[in-house]
């Protein structure tokens, strides 16, 4: 922990666009040194956090403190430390890669040229290429490859994996990871791909519709969370001490998402510990289109019945 | 982009399995006691660099800080600062390969899973089995802790 444990503080954020919330009442502590991901439906308000954590964007109320300080009205003491990546990837197309490195180097105080090259050359991107020539792959890598040699204390990426093919998502994750674990760069990053993230986040916000379900230290999420499978048991039948999340249940069988502080039993059933992916998804489910949700933390966590797809789900264990 | 900062090739190479359930720093610690019970891991080697592995299995290097801390406190490893990781083993001096009795528990252990293979068990049949006899007798040497009590602290 360095001298400032939190790297980025939000109370009460929200984003108004016109009649339509972009982002309400979100709140959260994102400690220094973490990976946290980012997950929700399109639209749930993910980039619109990522913009305002890379004061692109305004809040429309709450705050937001990004290193101590309001990216918006204290740029100078944010920006250069922080690095942020589109989901567009903006690139100079008719630019070479060596030229794109120019500017990164001409922009950025902190600039790291060798490492940057470092990377390239690693990936086998010629600098020589026009950016426009590149594949999606070598473009996002190109982009990240530019973040990375800003020496970011932050990363803020939105989406950094989407529409990239298995090997460049795992190349562009590898040398994110090595990067973080060389500069301790705390950083929060948005995706779909849930299950490339359980092991590599160890942190987790959900949004939906705008607003944030949980957010957490992934460990103590997934130590107050269990997933009960067994056989098809009534709703109201939830073991003692815990809160029924959300449900998944076919004919024969029961799928269960319980959040639970201690230890609880239920004796002829499965308990096992659930994936990031389970969590998510089984707190997704849960939010009926138009409901109110509520905060992070909060223990009033209702029940809803589950709309989606019961009877889709038989479980292999 | 394999070895991070190059010299030493790293000697085993972690696996994770997603969907074991295990928790991801757990299945590192039991692939090095795995690896040190076989004796392809020694006393005095380097376990690969927290860089290498979280590069390799691209996984959170706090998940690996930890299992080589977790190696530490049972024992099992010993970190030296600005060189690395190494294994210890307990007990013995720096034995090398298996121990007689654990050759002797090897055989024994052949020779049940032929009697499962011959019985009809299959592979999930025997590990499911293996599991079960684990669960009831409590095994010495575990470390204690469990993830629940560690950091407690939400937000």
């Amino acid at each position: 922990m360095n001298d400032t444990a939190t790297v980025i503080a939000t109370s009460g954020l929200s984003k108004r666009y016109g009649r339509t919330w972009g982002l309400q009442d979100c709140t959260f502590n994102l400690p220094r040194g973490r990976i946290a991901a980012l997950v929700g439906p399109n639209g749930s308000g993910k980039s619109t956090l990522l913009r305002m954590a890379a004061g692109i964007t305004r809040p429309s109320a709450g705050e937001i403190r990004v290193l101590g300080s309001s990216p918006l009205e204290q740029p100078r003491d944010v920006l250069a430390r922080i690095g942020y990546l589109d989901q567009e990837r903006p690139l100079y197309k008719t630019f070479r890669v060596s030229e794109m490195l120019r500017v990164g180097k001409e922009l950025n105080r902190r600039w790291d040229d060798a490492k940057a090259h470092e990377y390239l050359e690693d990936l086998g991107i010629p600098l020589a290429s026009r950016i426009g020539k590149l594949s999606v792959g070598q473009q996002a890598q190109v982009s990240l490859t530019l973040c990375l040699a800003k020496r970011p204390e932050l990363l803020l990426l939105d989406e950094p994996v989407a529409a990239l093919d298995p090997l460049a998502r795992s190349q562009l994750m590898q040398v994110l990871l090595g990067s973080v674990t060389d500069e301790g760069t705390t950083v929060l990053l948005s995706s779909h791909a849930l299950a490339d993230l359980d092991v590599v986040c160890d942190y987790l916000i959900i949004l939906s519709s705008s607003r944030v379900l949980l957010a957490g230290d992934l460990e103590s999420l997934r130590a107050e969370h269990r997933l009960l499978v067994g056989p098809r048991r009534d709703r109201s039948n939830v073991p003692a001490g815990a809160e029924l999340v959300s449900a998944t249940d076919t004919e024969r069988q029961s799928t269960w998402l319980l959040r639970a502080i201690g230890s609880i039993t239920a004796p002829g059933s499965d308990m096992v510990e659930p994936t990031l992916e389970e969590i998510v998804l089984a707190y997704l489910r849960q939010q009926p289109a138009g409901s109110h949700s509520r905060l992070a933390g909060s223990r009033d966590l209702s029940l809803a019945d589950d709309p989606l797809d019961s009877g889709e789900q038989v479980r292999a264990r | 982009m394999d070895t991070g900062n190059g010299s030493s090739e790293a000697l085993i190479r972690f696996r994770l399995d997603s969907r074991s359930g295990v928790p991801a720093y757990r299945q590192l610690v039991d692939q090095v006691r795995h690896a040190v019970a076989l004796g392809v891991l020694r006393t005095g080697d380097r376990l690969p660099s927290v860089r290498e592995v979280v590069t390799q299995i691209t996984i959170n290097p706090n998940t690996v800080h930890r299992a080589y801390r977790e190696l530490e406190v049972a024992g099992l490893a010993e970190g030296r600062p600005g060189l690395g990781t190494f294994v210890v083993e307990r007990g013995k001096g720096g034995g090398h390969g298996p121990s007689e009795q654990q050759g002797a528990l090897l055989a024994e252990l052949r020779s049940w899973v032929a009697k499962a293979g011959s019985a009809g068990l299959d592979i999930e049949g025997v590990q499911a089995l293996f599991a079960a006899s684990l669960d009831e007798v409590a095994m010495p040497g575990e470390t204690g802790e469990t993830p629940h009590d560690e950091k407690r602290g939400r937000q």
